[in-house]
């Protein structure tokens, strides 16, 4: 056994407007430069619909994620080692920007210096690439916001396999949902494998895969390898860049960007403990719909004192070890099995899950004889609701339609005692246990839901950076973060034209005191 | 000897690759983020997979085929094939793989220099290598027009000892064995040349960083902080 640490996410869809806070806060954050314009680390869908890029789930198309052999390994959809070098000069599976969309901007300037006209001055768009007009908008980043474009195009979304779609166009029937998404910081992630330079890595500590700018040489393979197309490539730098989920901040103990911005309070950050040697395992899984139960296995119960003494043997620090045993994302993913993770058909283990979204109940005053569950009385039966059950199961947990069921039973029975509990002032414990569900759990999961506070939502152990400085003197007045050759000297210790390295200083050693 | 033609094939191959490697070096070392493909894909892929293809499968090919070809020393290659033969070789292989690198630059010139996206970010080093190389790839392919009134190989053998002086640190030598070819063929070899000494300035750096090592390196890779 090897124990590693992973900062997780969870994201409560049930109380997900919409309102593109997380998406903005990390746009003017990270991606505000030149390159890339177009790429959102962040962004949120409006489900159902093809998304962005387009069809990113449609891997008969776009080839991401791995792919199990019928020696029971796997590899890359896009290729083993040789056909993904082979397929260098030209990447068969790369989106184009149009497939994003191409970055615009508008000609503000126009209103200040138009001339008197007739009509008043328009500013009208403009390519933030070619520098040309672009005389009609097509694409953008959010084309599909509460189901706009015809069903038609909006029904081309993957999770609608093996469903009667068509009844989902009347407009008696429809339903959507939001969908935030960001970088999954996979376990098993394909990005990382499809780096012919081996840029890419997953660190240790926290588990964020990030690429290594310096050393990427823009072979775009990752931007193929990923399922969830979430990595882009700046075409102005020439490299690919993602999600870094914010590590400056995760390591200050801060939560992300999009967490700390959340005005739903919907995400929620948290140590989870691993197995390291089982990953390789558990993505090779025969079958697609035991993924996610699999994946539940990977996971480690950071409370057992056998899994405490064994992680402090890997080389996880305490402060680690606490917030694990306060971790958020635990309680809502393993203990409670509320949150699911995405497409885990992609076997990429990723380790940012979702909460299914309860929906509005679904033509409940015709037929008059609407289910409920509870003494209560007015909470709906899962089987009320608007969002089908399977479409759910077809985003989270590969077209199994039990998890989605169990994990909005336990959404609908926490919110059914509650209810008896506050208004009829009955504690209706038969409730939850229909659901599985204890009386403490059920308390703590209405103080995580529907309270939310911020230290119950973003439990967060400091980076201990001082910890990975063997002399911190010699880092003082040092160059910090750099970006690219910022004020760096090289990266070799050698110092091709003689005399010391400038960005560090050398401790000069005096006495010995002995 | 000309003092012209001494300067031009005994010493500006020096100059030429010793900027190649230092230039390369300091490149490498001190601006890693760089050095990269400088692929333009995500803007426009319009025949892009067919040029590039033909592009680099071209160019690979002619590019060892100069190397095993010019510097293979002669009395190895008469075991297998006579000094006509390797030429009659040279003609042909390299004739068929010069025109496959040809369509496709000449494909990836015009989407350079007409699609507007490429063209808003195209460096002015982007569009100058894919001219120089066209120009190089021209003269190379004319040689071939060149070769065919003299099928023995002997100018071939000037060019072999030319490079192989070279590499043997034989200014003189090198430069002498230059002294009796075709204009032709001195204009291909200082283009050559030139390409050498600009290497490290353009995005050709991305020929050194092969990724050879993905084939040794497991799926995964973790590092510390």
């Amino acid at each position: 056994m090897k124990i590693r640490s992973q900062i997780g996410m969870v994201l409560n869809l049930d109380k997900c407007i919409g309102c593109h806070t997380c998406s903005i806060t990390c746009k003017n954050v990270w991606t505000s430069r030149e390159g890339v314009e177009y790429a959102w680390f962040n962004n949120v869908e409006t489900k159902p619909g093809i998304g962005y890029p387009k069809e990113w789930e449609n891997q008969d198309k776009w080839n991401g994620g791995w792919i199990r052999k019928g020696d029971g390994t796997i590899e890359p959809k896009i290729g083993g080692k040789y056909r993904l070098l082979a397929s260098i000069f030209a990447n068969p599976n790369m989106p184009e920007i149009d497939d994003y969309y191409e970055p615009f901007d508008y000609d503000y300037q126009h209103l200040h210096t138009s001339p008197e006209v007739k009509h008043q001055p328009t500013a009208r768009p403009r390519s933030v690439i070619s520098g040309k007009r672009m005389e009609k908008i097509e694409w953008g980043p959010n084309w599909e916001e509460i189901l706009g474009t015809e069903f038609e195009k909006r029904s081309k979304d993957k999770n609608f396999d093996n469903m009667q779609k068509q009844m989902y166009g009347e407009f008696e029937n429809t339903f959507m949902m939001y969908l935030p998404r960001l970088c999954e910081h996979c376990l098993n992630p394909a990005c990382v494998a499809s780096c012919p330079s081996g840029a890419i890595y997953k660190r240790e500590e926290d588990g964020i895969v990030l690429i290594d700018q310096e050393k990427c040489r823009g072979w775009r393979m990752c931007i193929s390898g990923c399922p969830y197309k979430k990595i882009y490539y700046n075409w102005k730098s020439g490299k690919s860049e993602k999600c870094i989920f914010c590590y400056p901040r995760i390591e200050a103990g801060m939560p992300t960007v999009c967490s700390e911005t959340c005005v739903g309070r919907i995400r929620y950050l948290g140590v989870i403990l691993y197995d390291a040697d089982k990953i390789k395992e558990v993505a090779s899984t025969p079958s697609e719909t035991d993924l996610y139960e699999k994946q539940l296995e990977v996971f480690l119960d950071p409370n057992d004192p056998a899994i405490i003494a064994q992680a402090r043997k890997d080389g996880i620090t305490d402060s680690i070890i606490e917030a694990a045993q306060k971790s958020p994302v635990y309680k809502l993913a393993i203990d409670w099995k509320l949150a699911l993770p995405l497409h885990p058909e992609y076997r990429t283990l990723p380790m940012v899950w979702y909460v299914p979204s309860l929906s509005p109940i679904n033509s409940a005053v015709e037929s008059g004889n609407l289910a409920t569950i509870g003494k209560a009385g007015v909470i709906p039966d899962i089987r009320s609701l608007r969002i089908p059950m399977k479409y759910l199961a077809n985003l989270l947990t590969a077209g199994d339609e039990e998890p989605v069921a169990r994990a909005l039973e336990r959404l609908l029975a926490m919110r059914a005692y509650k209810r008896a509990e506050n208004v009829e002032g009955i504690e209706d414990l038969q409730v939850l246990e229909d659901a599985g569900l204890t009386k403490k759990q059920a308390d703590q999961m209405y103080r995580y839901l529907a309270i939310a506070n911020y230290e119950d939502r973003y439990v967060i152990p400091s980076g201990h950076r001082e910890m990975n400085v063997p002399e911190a003197y010699g880092e003082k007045s040092g160059c910090g973060f750099t970006f690219g050759n910022g004020c760096s000297d090289g990266q070799n210790g050698v110092n091709m034209f003689g005399g010391k390295k400038v960005a560090k200083r050398d401790v000069i050693k005096t006495v010995n005191i002995g | 000897m000309s003092n012209l033609n001494f300067l031009l094939f005994g010493i500006y191959p020096y100059i030429a690759i010793a900027v190649l490697f230092i230039g390369s070096w300091i490149r490498y070392d001190r601006e890693p983020y760089s050095w990269k493909a400088d692929s333009s894909q995500l803007l426009d892929q319009k025949g892009f997979r067919l040029a590039s293809n033909l592009f680099h499968v071209g160019i690979i090919f002619v590019l060892c085929g100069h190397f095993v070809g010019l510097l293979t020393p002669h009395a190895i290659y008469h075991a297998f094939i006579s000094t006509a033969n390797k030429q009659l070789l040279a003609m042909v292989s390299g004739g068929f793989f010069g025109v496959l690198c040809l369509i496709g630059l000449v494909m990836l010139l015009k989407r350079r220099l007409t699609n507007p996206r490429v063209r808003a970010v195209s460096k002015t080093s982007d569009i100058f290598i894919l001219v120089l190389l066209l120009v190089q790839l021209l003269l190379g392919l004319a040689t071939i027009f060149a070769s065919m009134s003299h099928l023995d190989g002997s100018v071939m053998v000037l060019l072999g000892d030319w490079a192989q002086s070279i590499v043997t640190l034989q200014g003189v030598a090198a430069a002498e064995a230059m002294e009796t070819v075709g204009i032709i063929y001195k204009l291909h070899v200082l283009v050559g040349l030139t390409m050498l000494l600009v290497f490290p300035f353009t995005r050709l750096v991305h020929v050194i960083s092969v990724p050879v090592k993905y084939f040794a390196r497991n799926y995964q890779l973790v590092r510390q902080r």
